[in-house]
């Protein structure tokens, strides 16, 4: 009979993130998938500033912690010197990825850096308690847009796969989400999709993941996933915005 | 055996001493005046196998650095002074996570964009605060292309003996200037092991986590105490300086880099004038030379710190002097370089008021 | 015996490449040496010079204040440096671009630029400049100048050698 265990690309550490938020979801995901392709002693993860910052705890692989934004330099750095049968990830959310390490990010891409970046994006900033995100939605209430995000003074959300879709050296870009049973399994096939590109050497892989939080967005976990559905996805439509993973970029 | 003198640039002859030290990657962006460092990298790595990667940034370039250091490789990164400070993000993670690795500082005037011309106004920044945080970094001070050299190898030996990160603190005259150059070869240069790398754990041991986040302030005190004391053991076994016909001298100049190279030529002017004038040269910045210093005060009748800036290494030299004798400063700012007959005259007043 | 030279002019008539050949010849010659170029966007263009000492003893002060010889391929050149010169010293001015003052007894005037050209050899008059100063001041051999051109004309630029020597030998021959 087959028991439904704990993936090895998991520590038994028990995580800070909050009730129904999901990257716990996200992480077991990224876990399985690093056990299915027999890498982890392979890979080295890289741990980004915000809510996943002590990711490091939790994933099995060696771990780095990189300064905010940073996470793809710190990446591209690791990939460099190990080589091609390294894997290396990014794990970051949408305050580390889109704001702050926004050139990191793009650079890598246009790089065709064979590193595979895990995207959490949340429309919020978690770690600091609930303030504007660069992928905070128009109107959306958060602590520094108190009335809704006015997009006449702080601008416009950011379609992070859309953008990168258009840079050459991207093999695989994705948009998934992992607010319901059909979705996460989407997702789980997105991020193996992802990691097997990279293993093949085909250039820069993005898994961009819409996730929860419902500490600050003041909704139950389940009111969370439906504010995903209804809210998230008409503005971040999921699907693949790039695949190059037959030919590869280079 | 008589070993061969190539003639080259100071920032050709860092970039071949780098690759002949072991480092394989390098990380970085152009900048006056420091970018032969990034062209020769580009040109000669390929040539060995390592990695050449020029960054979007100098946070970018330091970033990589840290990662490659991160995943245990010996590496560095180059600028100047504007692009240090973008660096400085990431040399303060470094710091923080034990990283060694090399960093490159040709200096140029600032603050700001300041100008391209040489400059020594980095040295707070270097000895200082390199970022934020309670750290230091290994800072050596060469004052020619052969010192440039026979630093490389032995800053990454040191960084990697006490796991911090160490620069080296040229300037645009060092890294611009051609002089013959000898590379001492070691046999078989074997790098240390590095078990706390994240290198991937084969699926031999315990994950390896590089990390500088401790939110229990207990145990990022002790941390930081730790760290602490291992800055102590360098303090004591790895400062270098030079000593420069101080045997007799009254008065003592206290000069590193370019400036040193200057003021010698003063020194033996003024003596030429007859003035007991001896040099003593810092090639360590951090660890400072503070007790060869204090113990030249017991005997001297006054110091002058000569400086290519508004007067910052001097701060040190009063520190270590502790109030036995006047010390004095002279420098020129902006990248001007001061000119031995200024110092000369600077020496002779000095004499003058002090006989 | 210690010799330090300047030499200055446009950026692109290669006055940073004769005093890397003057300088060479001390690695030649086992002599400590020191070549410290001006850099920036002057030398797009503007004015570039360099400085070259040449010692039998360890160089303190890179930069030349007081040069024994200056070479100066311009008028810029000349108004900047020849006031700098050592008493005693030289100034080898290409006379082709250089308003020479014809009172000042350190002047040796040659008119290099026009003699390059009149033997097709656009771009050497810096090196003709070098095969006089060599003349002029013996400070190093006829031999170890030559190899030092060798050595220091690029790989990329092997078929120029015949002609930077010709360069050479009328700077060394005029009269």
């Amino acid at each position: 009979m087959a028991v439904f265990e704990k993936t090895s690309g998991l520590t038994d550490q028990v995580t800070h993130y909050c009730p129904g938020c999901t990257h716990g979801i996200i992480h077991r995901l990224v876990a399985e998938t690093l056990e299915e392709l027999s890498v982890l002693g392979d890979t080295v993860g890289v741990a980004s500033v915000g809510c996943s910052v002590m990711s490091y705890d939790y994933f099995s692989c060696d771990m780095v912690q990189a300064p905010h934004g940073r996470a793809p330099a710190v990446a591209t750095g690791i990939k460099r010197v190990l080589g091609p049968q390294s894997v290396v990830f990014t794990y970051q959310g949408d305050g580390d990825l889109a704001a702050i390490g926004t050139a990191e990010t793009v650079h890598a891409a246009a790089r065709g850096e064979n590193i595979t970046l895990i995207f959490v994006n949340n429309a919020i900033y978690g770690m600091t308690g609930g303030q504007m995100a660069p992928t905070t939605l128009p109107g959306q209430v958060t602590q520094t847009t108190p009335r809704g995000r006015d997009i006449r003074t702080a601008g416009f959300p950011i379609r992070i796969c859309e953008m990168l879709a258009t840079l050459d050296g991207v093999a695989y870009a994705e948009r998934v989400a992992v607010n319901t049973v059909a979705n996460i399994r989407k997702a789980k096939q997105a991020v193996q999709k992802a990691f097997t590109a990279q293993t093949e050497g085909k250039g820069f892989t993005i898994v961009e993941i819409l996730s929860t939080c419902p500490t600050n967005w003041g909704l139950t976990p389940a009111e969370s996933l439906q504010w995903v559905q209804e809210n998230m996805i008409p503005h971040y439509p999921l699907g693949v915005f790039c695949d190059r993973t037959e030919k590869g970029v280079y | 055996m008589e070993q061969k003198r190539y003639f080259m640039k100071g920032n050709e002859a860092l970039a071949e001493a780098a690759i002949r030290a072991g480092c394989r990657s390098f990380f970085g962006y152009p900048i006056t005046p420091q970018t032969e460092v990034a062209a020769y990298m580009a040109k000669r790595m390929p040539e060995v196998g390592g990695v050449y990667l020029q960054a979007e940034s100098e946070i970018a370039a330091a970033n990589m650095v840290l990662g490659a250091a991160a995943a245990g490789a010996r590496t560095m990164t180059s600028s100047s002074s504007p692009g240090i400070s973008l660096k400085s993000e990431a040399i303060s993670y470094m710091a923080g996570c034990d990283l060694p690795c090399l960093i490159v500082n040709v200096q140029r005037a600032g603050p700001g964009l300041g100008g391209i011309q040489p400059a020594q106004s980095d040295y707070f920044q270097a000895t200082r605060a390199n970022g934020h945080g309670d750290f230091h970094i290994l800072v050596f001070a060469p004052d020619g292309v052969q010192e440039i050299v026979d630093l490389v190898a032995h800053a990454y030996d040191t960084a990697d003996k006490y796991r911090m990160p160490a620069m080296i603190l040229a300037d645009g005259m060092l890294g611009q200037m051609m002089e013959p150059v000898v590379f001492h070869e070691k046999e078989q240069r074997e790098l240390p092991p590095k078990p706390w790398a994240a290198s991937g754990h084969k699926n031999k041991r315990q994950h390896n986590i590089i990390n500088s986040l401790v939110l229990k302030p207990a145990e990022l005190e002790q941390q930081n105490i730790a760290r602490f004391e291992r800055y102590q053991q360098v303090q004591q076994q790895e400062v270098l300086a030079e000593e420069y016909l101080l045997e007799d001298a009254e008065i003592i100049v206290v000069a590193f880099g370019a400036s040193a190279r200057i003021a010698k030529t003063a020194v033996h002017a003024a003596r030429e004038q007859g003035i007991r004038v001896g040099l003593i040269r810092p090639i360590t910045l951090w660890p400072f030379p503070s007790n060869l210093i204090a113990k030249a005060a017991e005997h001297a009748k006054a110091f002058l710190s000569v400086e290519m800036n508004m007067g910052q290494m001097v701060e040190d030299v009063r520190l270590a002097v502790g109030g036995r004798c006047p010390v004095r400063f002279y420098g020129r700012a902006g990248g001007m370089v001061p000119e031995p007959d200024e110092i000369t005259a600077v020496i002779a007043e000095l004499e003058r008021e002090v006989r | 015996m210690a010799f330090q030279f300047v030499f200055a002019g446009f950026g692109g008539q290669g006055v940073l490449f004769a005093g890397k050949v003057t300088a060479n010849t001390g690695l030649i010659d086992g002599k400590q040496v020191t070549w410290l170029p001006s850099y920036g966007p002057e030398m797009r263009g503007g004015t570039a010079n360099c400085s070259v000492c040449l010692s039998e003893e360890p160089i303190g002060c890179p930069m030349v204040m007081h040069p024994d010889v200056l070479v100066a391929m311009n008028g810029p050149s000349y108004d900047r440096f020849a006031e700098t010169v050592r008493p005693g010293g030289l100034i080898l001015a290409d006379s082709t671009l250089v308003q020479c003052d014809e009172q000042d007894h350190r002047i040796r005037p040659i008119p290099a630029t026009r003699l390059a050209a009149d033997n097709g050899l656009e771009g050497l008059a810096n090196i003709l400049l070098l095969g006089r100063m060599l003349r002029l001041t013996g400070f190093t051999t006829y031999e170890s100048m030559k190899q030092s051109i060798r050595n220091c004309v690029p790989a990329s630029k092997a078929y120029l050698l015949e002609a930077n020597f010709k360069a050479f030998e009328i700077g060394f021959q005029y009269q």
